[in-house]
């Protein structure tokens, strides 16, 4: 079992009612962009919808994945998590992307 | 009647603004959900402390948040909105078919009688229903494939839901509008629908009489008269007598029959209210006089209202979900505008005072009368 650091935009942390960053566990052999999200949603149900679409679970369009200042956010769900993020030493930044005013 | 509670729905957030029953001295909470567009929030009638609101970016898509303390606090509760079986196709802006897909709530509309059954009229256009103060969702699908639905077509907004009119009289019976598709109503609680859009007539449609494809802007009606029914449509504004199976023009001495709010007295069901926007592409009072018409007949004859209001330079406008009436003694007529400000009149819109001035801007205003 792995902790990995995530880091959640203004937005998120506000509806998910944590400061910071949060640290979600996900399985050994399944250390994949989509078992991250998957538990992260667990560990917050709120979070449903809000950075995945319902149903699909394909990422909201204006939502962001960076990590290790790699754009991860066009990776399929079954790619494996960097390095960095498994050790703790790099978060997984879920972002919202500039767009708008 | 202790006082009142106008739910203020921003770009930007959600505002709560109390008095008492004068509704003079007033107290402004929010924003809540700061950041975040709050298309609708509206009170049950059946518990005036339970509230729901519709919270939603293009960002983080939708939440839904209720309040079962009066707006004291809140919670999000379901989310999920699927739409039910084939999802299928409606009308793109370019007449090619696009598929279904929910983009956020419009509107919020609690059950007369029961505080945990709330519709939801979305984008793209569909009616949901919770039987669980909104936990969970279902699709009212008749709507949507009843027929028409392939041929319906987004307006400049989007293709919303926006209106849901319940009938005092029968929980069964409901009347729903969309843009830009028309009025559609059900007697058999939303199994099936009818579109109701017989009468009106709309320019920039090939068969101006059609069917469907209206852009219907607003519903209203009174509790005492569910059959008369007033419609604020993209350009003119309307009057059924047979509970939208019938519709007939009262625009009368209008400046402007364009706009987007329509309301009714809280205790004359002939007396309602328009606010009278230059045009469909000129989305601002004429000549920057902010104005609000009257009518005391039901339609046809309406008389100028402005006293408190921006007498120049006023050049914003009041979006369908904006306008509201309590039910006070002293009918009190409530509007909030894209430029932030939130109008009150106490005495039937003889004379207006801005409760706030610089709000973001406002895409809707409800007010519960407080026992």
């Amino acid at each position: 079992m792995t902790d990995v650091r995530v880091v959640l935009p203004t937005h998120l942390r506000t509806l998910a009612q944590v400061t910071g960053e949060v640290k979600v566990t996900i399985g050994g052999p399944d250390s994949t962009q989509g078992a991250l999200l998957d538990a992260l949603e667990a560990a917050y149900p709120v979070l449903r919808g809000a950075i995945r679409e319902h149903g699909t679970l394909r990422r909201r369009p204006f939502v962001r994945f960076f990590a290790g200042e790699a754009d991860l956010s066009h990776d399929p769900p079954t790619t494996p998590l960097p390095p960095a993020v498994l050790a703790g030493r790099e978060p997984f930044c879920i972002v919202g992307a500039m767009a708008g005013g | 009647m202790s006082g009142v509670r106008v739910l203020v729905g921003t770009r930007k957030g959600a505002f709560i603004l109390t008095a008492d029953g004068k509704r003079r001295d007033w107290k402004v909470e929010g924003p809540l959900f700061g950041g975040w567009e709050l298309y609708h929030l509206k009170g049950s009638p059946a518990d005036p402390d339970r509230l729901y609101a519709s919270q939603s970016t293009a960002w983080f898509g939708q939440q839904i948040q209720r309040s079962d303390d009066g707006g004291r606090s809140w919670k999000p509760v379901g989310n999920e909105f699927a739409y039910d079986g084939e999802t299928g196709t409606h009308q793109w802006y370019d007449g090619t078919p696009h598929p279904w897909e929910f983009a956020r709530v419009w509107h919020l509309e609690p059950s007369l009688s029961d505080p945990d059954v709330v519709y939801a009229g979305v984008e793209d256009a569909a009616l949901f229903r919770s039987s669980d103060g909104g936990q969970t969702w279902q699709e009212l699908s008749g709507l949507r494939g009843h027929g028409s639905g392939p041929h319906w077509q987004p307006g400049a907004g989007g293709m919303c839901l926006h209106t849901i009119l319940l009938d005092p009289r029968d929980a069964e019976r409901m009347i729903v509008a969309i843009s830009a598709a028309g009025a559609f109503r059900t007697e058999d609680a939303g199994k099936t629908w009818t579109p109701a859009n017989v009468g009106l007539h709309s320019e920039g449609i090939p068969d101006g009489d059609a069917e469907v494809g209206h852009c219907v802007h607003h519903l209203a009606r009174h509790p005492s008269r569910p059959d008369v029914v007033y419609m604020q449509k993209h350009w003119d504004v309307m009057r059924s007598d047979d509970g939208a199976q019938t519709w007939r023009e009262v625009s009368g001495n209008l400046p402007t029959d364009f706009g987007f709010v329509i309301d009714v007295h809280a205790h004359e069901p002939d007396t309602i209210y328009v606010v009278p926007i230059k045009s469909d592409s000129e989305h601002y009072p004429i000549d920057g006089h902010l104005r609000v018409y009257r009518s005391r007949t039901g339609g046809d004859d309406w008389e100028e209202l402005g006293d408190g209001l921006p007498e120049r330079d006023c050049y914003v406008n009041v979006l369908r979900d904006a306008m509201a009436v309590d039910t006070m003694d002293d009918c009190g007529i409530y509007f909030g505008t894209t430029g932030g400000q939130v109008y009150v009149s106490t005495d039937a819109g003889d004379r207006w005072a801005p409760i706030v001035h610089d709000l973001p801007a406002v895409l809707s205003v409800e007010v519960q009368t407080l026992p």
